[in-house]
């Protein structure tokens, strides 16, 4: 009898050990996430996009002695682009061909492991892979490369729910880290390269269920339909594969969107092409339209606008400012889309003028032609999904810069369900200098670059800004640096054995503060000694 | 066409072999019925198109007959397969047990020959025949490959030229098909849709992008005119290539190794190199194609306690860089200790122009880089 008691008493400890361990995740604490610095319940860290860390545990003045604490190794190969989360003490990630984890944030021990079996036939433009995990309640939620939208219990890793989104055989796929406002999901699609009509979903958290859905290529009779010649919209690409933001005050999203299809080739397709290549403000609810502003009209380079756009409050002034692949930083009023500055950040040679609205408009010398001509940036563009941070304390915007120029050339191509439909061809010019690349840190008041710290090679890397006065970053040799976030001198680096292509984060665990990130195959995290 | 009429014994297919198009038909007497082979290597000693027999294995009752192509004709092997329907027992005796005439039971086989054409499996490209595929091929090439190995194949700089009928490592369709699926370790060649560059492309799409690489291939490319022999010894002699580069192991390390070379670049653009060595320096490749980061730039660094050391970057990153000096010698830095540090594109290779080096020499020893380079 004292046996069966004692065993009750001991049940009900280690309920009350979970429910403390293993804290609910509300809507709430995602709109505050500022009070949880030691948590990282977003993508992006906050709803905003900044990828800012409130920690000064690591700072300007101990970066140099920081040390690696732990490393999981995935045992998967191709690119690991994870951005984990971590929620009291929980880190949760994913990795190639859609893993999911969860490691004890103190020793990247795991506790769980999940695994899809994806179909032999998946169509994952640039890797199979995925960027992170969303969390809210008790479940975890993963977008699939074969078009699945899914839920995981986060104690187990068990499927709770699984949705189909669209055929992954037309060439859809997700690989974004969902965006998780109130009780949806929110993702948007791949697919890009293959030609497909692209979207952005809200999934019901508990079920599931599709609450509503944003194609971001208007169909007939929408407004923005007629900026697609004849039919070419039903292919016309716009994917939506960065994870957004989200204003609780106005109750919005904020969504860019990619390339129109073909990628490089413009013919027949005439117009604008509306809404590739665009930042989207969606009423959060119902997906419905607000504004939008396209960066890059009728595009043929293949500049998606997929950088996580970052809104940035100066004075009284509510912005959101995006460094985009075309290579201009631009800035626009978050209210209205109006557009209020657009500065270059790296080398550009397709525009010298602007349109009535400031907006950058590409030269006739930068239309691809069969024979190629060569534009900068090149196709990859001045950065890429690799995340930006904004530092309010430094009053900067960090962003990895590729420095690279590429020949385009064009070619028709017929559209054929499923498969690659570009149109193109990108390639180096003869005797053009390598590549190379830097971590700029732009005042988003002039948008003028302040300094930059390069890159031997264009680094895949993101950036974390801290309240330590840091700014973390990657590089393509692998190395792991720590820089001041004011003047950008280097206070620490640590050579990781593996390519950066992922964005750091930071969090703490028992008031030990830790930076992570993914390169190679493996996971790393850094404290103090 | 000149063909020459090699055997005939009764009752045998033909199989002729047209040196011009490489192609490799089956039929019987002149009445020629399917193409089997796109690409075939001519048969042993023909220099010309040539009709060599394909056997007939007679059925225990009499008149019937079954085709052993490939085991006879061990001199005549198509590129495109070695799974030939015909080969088993089992279709011996479908054969046999068909009815009919021979001639009708032949004009049987030559279908099933065509089927086996479509269907052979990953050893044959079955899209050979087909026009379309190439026109479709280039357009994965177009998206996958051109970054490399630039547009029409001819070479990017990065990648080598494949317009060359004679590949380093891709000699049939399946290797080809197995080297674009799984890449080449050891090099910048990705295996498919794992690099960033372009897409992961379907079974049918390399098989689309094998016969656009097919149908670019120039057939005599420019071969070298000078004598291989005497360009081994300049090259280990008074030339002195081998105090800087190394050739099937034996030579210097300062400079890139030059054993595949020849199998990889055009003529004319390893004669660039010596002539001009400074005007592509080694691609340094980037990304997820960057498997080994030397480019070979020149490096001249002051250390600390004054000492000058130049010689070429064997590996660099953000922070630090490995350098082989022009004695051999490897000096490991790291760059913030530096007094100075100064990368030139500039190569440490002198240029050797014709004063040093006349065409005739050069060309010898191109003749032996590109006869090394084949093996």
């Amino acid at each position: 009898m004292k046996r069966a008691i004692s065993h009750k008493w001991l049940c009900a400890a280690m309920v009350l050990l979970a429910s403390t361990d293993y804290g609910q995740v509300t809507f709430n604490r995602l709109v505050n996430s500022a009070k949880e610095p030691q948590n990282w319940l977003t993508y992006s860290g906050d709803y905003a996009g900044r990828r800012f860390s409130g920690l000064d545990q690591i700072n300007a003045g101990n970066a140099h002695s920081l040390v690696a604490k732990w490393v999981y190794q995935t045992a998967a190969t191709g690119k690991f682009e994870t951005t984990p989360l971590v929620v009291d003490g929980i880190l949760y990630a994913t990795a190639q061909d859609n893993r999911a984890f969860a490691l004890d944030a103190r020793t990247g021990r795991p506790i769980w492991m999940y695994q899809r079996q994806l179909p032999g036939d998946i169509r994952p433009c640039c890797g199979r892979v995925n960027r992170g995990l969303a969390i809210l309640g008790d479940k975890v939620f993963l977008a699939t490369l074969d078009a699945h939208v899914i839920a995981l219990d986060s104690k187990t890793g068990n499927v709770i729910w699984d949705v189909v989104a669209v055929d992954y055989q037309q060439g859809y796929s997700f690989t974004l880290a969902p965006l998780v406002v109130k009780n949806l999901v929110i993702v948007g699609v791949s697919g890009g390269e293959y030609g497909v009509r692209g979207f952005i979903d809200a999934y019901d958290a508990d079920t599931g269920k599709l609450a509503w859905r944003f194609y971001t290529v208007p169909g007939p009779g929408e407004p923005g339909h007629e900026s697609w010649e004849g039919d070419s919209w039903k292919t016309g690409g716009a994917p939506a594969w960065i994870t957004g933001v989200y204003d609780p005050v106005n109750n919005e999203l904020f969504w860019p969107t990619g390339n129109p299809a073909p990628s490089n080739r413009g013919e027949g397709r005439a117009g604008d092409n509306l809404y590739s290549n665009s930042l989207l403000a969606l009423d959060a609810d119902s997906g419905k339209l607000k504004w939008y502003f396209q960066f890059t009209k009728h595009d043929e380079h293949d500049w998606d606008a997929t950088q996580v756009p970052v809104m940035i409050d100066l004075g009284d002034k509510h912005l959101i400012a995006q460094a985009n692949r075309n290579g201009f930083f631009y800035v626009l009023d978050r209210a209205t889309g109006k557009l209020l500055s657009a500065n270059p950040y790296g080398k550009i040679s397709w525009s010298d003028s602007k349109d009535a609205e400031g907006r950058p408009v590409p030269n006739k010398e930068s239309e691809p032609t069969a024979e190629g001509r060569q534009v900068c940036p090149g196709a990859l563009g001045t950065t890429n999904w690799m995340s930006p941070s904004f530092s309010s304390l430094a009053g900067l915007f960090y962003v990895s810069a590729r420095e690279e120029c590429d020949i385009f050339s064009t070619a028709p191509q017929p559209y054929e369900m499923g498969h690659a439909y570009y149109g193109s061809a990108y390639f180096p010019a003869d005797g053009s200098e390598p590549y190379w690349g830097a971590l700029r840190a732009i005042d988003p008041a002039s948008g003028k670059v302040k300094w930059e710290f390069r890159h031997l090679s264009p680094s895949w890397s993101g950036a974390l800004s801290t309240a330590g006065a840091l700014v973390f970053t990657g590089d393509a040799e692998g190395n792991f640096i720590a820089l001041d976030a004011v003047t950008g001198k280097v206070l620490w680096h640590f050579q990781m054995g593996g390519a950066v292509y992922a964005s750091p984060m930071a969090f703490a665990v028992d008031g030990k503060e830790y930076v992570a990130i993914a390169a190679g195959s493996s996971l790393y995290a850094f404290g103090l000694p | 066409m000149k063909v020459h009429f090699v055997k005939r014994p009764f009752h045998e297919l033909l199989v002729l072999y047209n040196a011009e198009t490489s192609a490799a038909t089956l039929g019987e007497g002149d009445g020629m019925l399917v193409k089997v082979c796109d690409r075939a290597i001519a048969p042993e000693g023909a220099t010309d198109s040539v009709i060599v027999a394909a056997s007939l294995e007679r059925c225990p009752d009499t008149n019937r007959a079954v085709i052993h192509a490939v085991r006879r004709l061990s001199t005549f092997q198509c590129l495109q397969r070695k799974a030939w329907l015909f080969r088993t027992a089992s279709w011996s005796k479908f054969f046999c047990s068909l009815p009919g005439s021979p001639p009708a039971r032949k004009f049987f086989v030559v279908l099933l020959l065509g089927v086996a054409t479509a269907f052979a499996g990953e050893d044959s490209n079955p899209l050979a025949r087909d026009p379309n595929a190439a026109k479709l091929g280039e357009f994965q090439f177009r998206i996958n490959c051109a970054f490399c190995h630039g547009l029409g194949a001819r070479g990017g700089g990065r990648g080598p030229d494949l317009t060359r009928a004679h590949k380093k490592y891709a000699h049939s369709d399946a290797e080809m098909f197995q080297i674009i699926n799984n890449g080449i370790p050891g090099t910048a060649m990705p295996a498919n849709g794992t690099n960033g560059q372009g897409v992961g492309m379907t079974e049918t799409e390399i098989r689309q992008l094998i016969s656009y690489i097919r149908s670019v291939e120039v057939k005599s490319a420019s071969q070298p005119s000078g004598n291989a022999a005497r360009g081994k010894q300049l090259f280990y002699g008074d030339a002195n290539c081998s105090g800087c580069h190394m050739v099937d192991g034996k030579g210097g390390r300062l400079g890139p190794e030059l054993t595949g070379v020849g199998g990889a670049r055009t003529v004319e653009s390893i004669v660039d190199s010596v002539r001009n060595p400074s005007r592509r320096l080694a691609w340094g490749l980037t990304e997820a194609t960057k498997e080994f980061p030397q480019e070979y730039e020149t490096v001249t660094v002051v250390t600390a306690d004054g000492q000058e050391i130049k010689g070429v970057a064997l590996n660099e990153d953000d922070f630090s860089v490995q350098i082989m000096d022009m004695s051999e010698n490897i000096h490991l830095v790291e760059k913030d200790k530096l007094r100075a540090f100064a990368k030139s594109r500039v190569s440490l290779m002198p240029a050797y122009g014709v004063g040093v080096l006349s065409d005739t020499d050069l060309q010898d020893i191109v003749a032996y880089l590109v006869g090394v380079g084949a093996k």
